[in-house]
């Protein structure tokens, strides 16, 4: 490796020194608030590595890595989320966990795999981001080990996951096995000169879609995003519907635009047909749910969706309607289980409706935030859903995908009906005599980073500008 | 930048009202008239100062806002800008003072929510700028559902949902249509822009303009409401705060029809006039059909809610009879049922307020101890059947001559209509002041406070039908498209 090879993945390195450092820091002596603190400061130290690495683009590491604008965008999106995710972490397992150390490692660790595969351009780094991504998750999925829920969800992640990983080896070697290639412009190169996509490396993307949509949580490999998001820790929750699959959405998308996978019909009705239906299942069942972390779950099915009917759009404007997408979408998110994170209390997560009964006149700041980040999901005007739906929709009348834009109307209607069903539960006259599991005080922590998100939310919602400018600029380098 | 003020100054003193009422909730009442008698002095002296001559624009503010896309900040002020503001701020107003008892709890986030939906409003009738006109179309929906979400009566939550629903199915269409203009506009001249004036000439295919129009016109279809899209509007209207009725109907209906005269119209001139008979069919359908549920109702909100999709009908017929004469009655229509009905709701309030129920067949002979109320009520149920010498008899007999140079038949029947008009209106009368009671109240009649709103009102819609002049004279200087 060369110098310049170190300073741009610079970010990836420092975060799993960090990793291995911290992990002798819990052998040393066990200390929440330390190990806590290190974590932070890690965090920030990967951040700051993403700027001397700015100097260096666009770099590639051949065979497997590549560091451009857009991988150093998501990088620093990832990180930033992890940065959050962690800010609002400490609280929550103070309360619960005897042993809570391990739980510094397993989240960086994560979110490293999330950035392999953010800057991955060939199968190998591909599935060494995503094994590191899901075998970290194995542990923090099942990390409050007294809870019941969080054994079983944990084991059906690991199952579940492991079998698409299965699927996913599977089809990159029917692909490798056809165009002899396993790095991403390669396998394009050669799919155009023969000039149309072989059975055989067509059943080989059906099964990488199979890893791949599993991660995404993609209709129809979404059954375990329910029970998962239920049964995992709060900010876990928030870790799985982010970072984890934003990190899988930008190596798709990377592989899609360097295989020119617009130029093959079959692959873009594939890749239709499961938006479609992302869109419909996940806002379908998200009615019929009591429980908000379920609810959070199916939604997140339909954004999928909706990011995917972007992404089909074919147009240089639907990649960056993703971008944009994806940082609303990841503030939101995070936001929505933050206000979670802090509601609840340790003896239970505050996640049915009824928690949240009257919340607005106990806690009018929290149920604010919430209101925000509930609207935002649901795309309504001065928050950065907002304009991140709007972004989508004109990519696709960009692309002319009339009758995809159709579905999207649909499910934002279907969809805005569980929304403000929240909300709507959050002013209803609070319930007297009933135990709810909502903690009589806040952790101040908690508190200022959803102050943050609420204003970055608005922000982008009433000036975009900036943000639009950025995202523009990178998709440049990229397509 | 005397627009943008206009916005501003409701955004701001929401915002300080919620904040003020942690001190006192007298506060927030009076940060809120304050705010909206500000504006409301703003446009009247727009208007006392308006020029016989010159431009059709007033004002002009524009500035960029995400140039990226070709948003701007873009405000414009015509006649017809200029008379729906008068009206906004003036109802506006007027909501703060009825809610000035009604409403006890909440009183800060409820003044926020007032203010937020009033400037909502006034963006939309001043933007031009295509984006930013959904944008605040979308703004005053989500306080409109708090106000009938918190403060609306027992169905409250049911109708809250249904009308954030239907409008944002409709928006969302609306959005589609203009996504697709600024396409077709960028593709046929290099310029991607939202700027309204642009965007007014622009070349399109015949089909593709009719689809398009088709997109907002069903947005403005909902909002106004027109059959069969009018299935929120009573659900709503009943169930929201008076001034959430006040403001739903007297305000937020006349985006819609705004839209149709703003949008519709002007950018598609070929597709309005290829589906004009259809759309005035629809228009007549809702006057009579509208007019005989408003019949059927026992419930006085749900009646005089119903009475407001047979007033909208009006606009579609006359917005689609394409010449002068119909567009002054439109505009005319939509201040004088702002006023009119606004007026109803007021009283409907203050009865509810005194007897705790709606139901018209509870009530009955209160003219002997309401006499004062019982007459103010007379003068608007004069008003809503077409009584000459007030509002929307001036606006109701435009609409019906320019419709007859357009199509006969459709204004035979849409004449039916006043008809059907004066039988419920009588019964209102009929059943609420006159008749036997089969219940003894003690009540007392209006107070004060109650008496400042309905005179206003009662001068308002007087002024409107004796002396029309000022507000057709100011409506004339808009350039409606007229083929």
């Amino acid at each position: 490796m060369s110098f310049a090879d170190f300073i741009s993945l610079g970010p990836l390195i420092t975060l799993f020194t960090a990793v291995v450092i911290s992990m002798l820091l819990i052998a040393i002596k066990r200390n929440h608030r330390i190990t806590y603190a290190f974590s932070l400061l890690a965090y920030l130290m990967a951040l700051t590595a993403i700027i001397p690495a700015a100097l260096y683009i666009p770099h590639t590491v051949p065979p497997l890595l590549v560091v451009d604008e857009f991988s150093l965008f998501n990088t620093g999106l990832g990180l930033t989320s992890g940065f959050i995710i962690l800010l609002l972490s400490y609280n929550y397992f103070e309360e619960r966990e005897e042993r809570k150390e391990e739980y510094y490692l397993l989240l960086p660790l994560a979110t490293t795999g999330a950035l392999v595969l953010v800057v991955s351009r060939h199968f190998m780094s591909l599935f060494l981001g995503l094994e590191i991504l899901s075998i970290s998750l194995y542990g923090l999925i099942a990390y409050l080990r007294a809870r019941e829920r969080s054994d079983e969800a944990g084991i059906k992640y690991l199952i579940l996951a492991a079998l698409s990983s299965a699927f996913l080896l599977f089809g990159m070697a029917l692909v490798y096995a056809f165009t002899g290639h396993m790095d991403f412009p390669g396998i394009g190169a050669a799919l155009r000169q023969a000039g149309y996509i072989p059975v055989t490396v067509l059943a080989g993307f059906g099964m990488m879609l199979i890893g791949i949509g599993f991660k995404l949580g993609v209709v129809p490999f979404h059954m375990w995003a329910p029970d998962i998001y239920e049964g995992a820790p709060l900010p876990v929750s928030a870790f799985i519907a982010t970072i984890s699959k934003g990190g899988m959405l930008v190596v798709l998308i990377r592989f899609y635009v360097d295989i020119h996978g617009n130029d093959y019909s079959m692959i873009w009705w594939m890749l239709a047909i499961v938006a479609v239906a992302s869109m419909f299942a996940g806002n379908w069942l998200a009615l019929t749910q009591q429980n908000i972390k379920r609810i959070l779950a199916y939604s997140s099915i339909a954004h999928m969706g909706y990011i995917l009917v972007a992404f089909l759009s074919g147009v240089q404007t639907g990649l960056e309607a993703i971008s944009f997408y994806l940082v609303a979408y990841f503030i939101t998110s995070i936001g929505a289980f933050g206000v979670l994170i802090v509601m609840s209390s340790s003896v239970q997560d505050a996640e049915t409706l009824d928690d949240y009964r009257g919340m607005f006149w106990r806690y009018p700041w929290v149920a604010t935030v919430f209101t925000a980040m509930l609207l935002s999901l649901a795309g309504i005007p001065l928050t950065a859903g907002f304009i991140g739906k709007f972004y989508i929709v004109m990519a696709g009348v960009n692309g002319h995908m009339w009758f995809l834009l159709f579905m999207l109307v649909i499910n934002s209607v279907i969809g805005l009906y569980y929304y403000i069903r929240i909300i709507a539960m959050m002013f209803k006259a609070p319930a007297t005599g009933e135990v709810t599991y909502i903690k009589p005080s806040l952790p101040v922590a908690g508190n200022i980073t959803l102050m943050l998100l609420t204003l970055v939310l608005i922000g982008l919602g009433v000036y975009p500008t900036a943000m639009m400018q950025l995202i523009q600029q990178m998709m440049k380098m990229i397509v | 930048m005397i627009l943008l003020l206009l916005i501003i100054i409701p955004l701001a003193g929401g915002l300080l009202s919620w904040i003020a009422a942690a001190r006192n909730t007298l506060w927030p009442r009076y940060i809120a008239l304050a705010c909206l008698l500000a504006d409301l002095a703003v446009t009247a002296q727009i208007w006392a100062t308006y020029p016989a001559s010159g431009g059709q624009w007033l004002y002009q503010y524009k500035t960029d806002w995400v140039p990226h896309f070709g948003i701007s900040l873009n405000l414009a002020m015509d006649g017809l800008s200029l008379l729906m503001l008068v009206l906004t701020f003036f109802l506006g107003a007027l909501a703060v003072l009825i809610s000035w008892k009604e409403i006890n709890q909440r009183v800060g986030f409820f003044h926020f929510n007032l203010l937020f939906v009033l400037a909502g409003i006034t963006g939309v009738f001043l933007t031009m700028d295509l984006f930013l006109f959904y944008f605040f179309w979308e703004m005053m929906l989500i306080p409109m559902y708090f106000l009938i979400g918190i403060w609306g009566h027992e169905n409250r939550e049911y109708a809250a949902n249904k009308f954030f629903i239907f409008t944002q199915a409709g928006g969302l269409l609306m959005l589609l249509a203009i996504l697709a203009l600024y396409f077709i506009h960028g593709a046929n001249t290099g310029v991607y822009t939202y700027d309204y004036f642009s965007l007014l000439n622009t070349p399109m295919q015949q089909e593709t303009a009719r689809w398009l129009m088709l997109g907002f016109l069903i947005a403005f279809m909902v909002k106004l409401p027109a059959v069969p899209f009018h299935t929120w509007l009573p659900d709503a209207h009943t169930e929201a705060p008076t001034a959430g009725s006040v403001i739903l109907a007297g305000l937020l209906l006349k985006t819609g029809a705004y839209g149709i005269l703003r949008l519709v119209l002007p950018l598609f001139p070929e597709a309005s006039a290829y589906f004009a008979p259809w759309i005035m069919f629809l228009g007549v359908l809702g006057i009579i059909y509208g007019g005989m549920l408003a019949y059927a109702q026992t419930d006085l909100k749900r009646l005089i809610a119903y009475t407001s999709v047979s007033h909208m009908g009006f606009v579609l017929v006359g917005a689609f009879s394409f010449n002068a004469l119909a567009y002054e009655g439109v505009v005319m229509q939509m201040i004088a049922h702002g006023i009119s009905t606004g007026a109803l709701f007021i009283i409907a309030g203050a009865l509810y307020e005194r007897i705790h129920t709606r139901n018209i067949l509870e009530m009955g002979g209160l003219w002997s101890k309401m006499p004062v109320m019982g007459s103010a009520t007379m003068i608007f149920v004069m008003a809503s059947l077409g009584l000459p010498g007030l509002g929307n008899f001036v606006a109701e007999f435009l609409i019906l001559m320019g419709s007859w140079q357009a199509n006969r038949w459709i204004t035979v029947f849409a004449a039916i209509g006043l008809v059907v008009a004066t039988a419920y209106s009588l019964r209102i009368m009929q059943k609420v002041f006159f008749g036997q009671g089969t219940r003894q109240y003690t009540l007392s009649d209006l107070n004060k406070r109650e008496l400042v709103i309905i005179v206003a009102l009662v001068m308002a819609i007087l002024l409107l039908g004796l002396h029309p002049q000022p507000v057709l004279k100011t409506s004339q200087k808009t350039d409606y498209v007229v083929r």
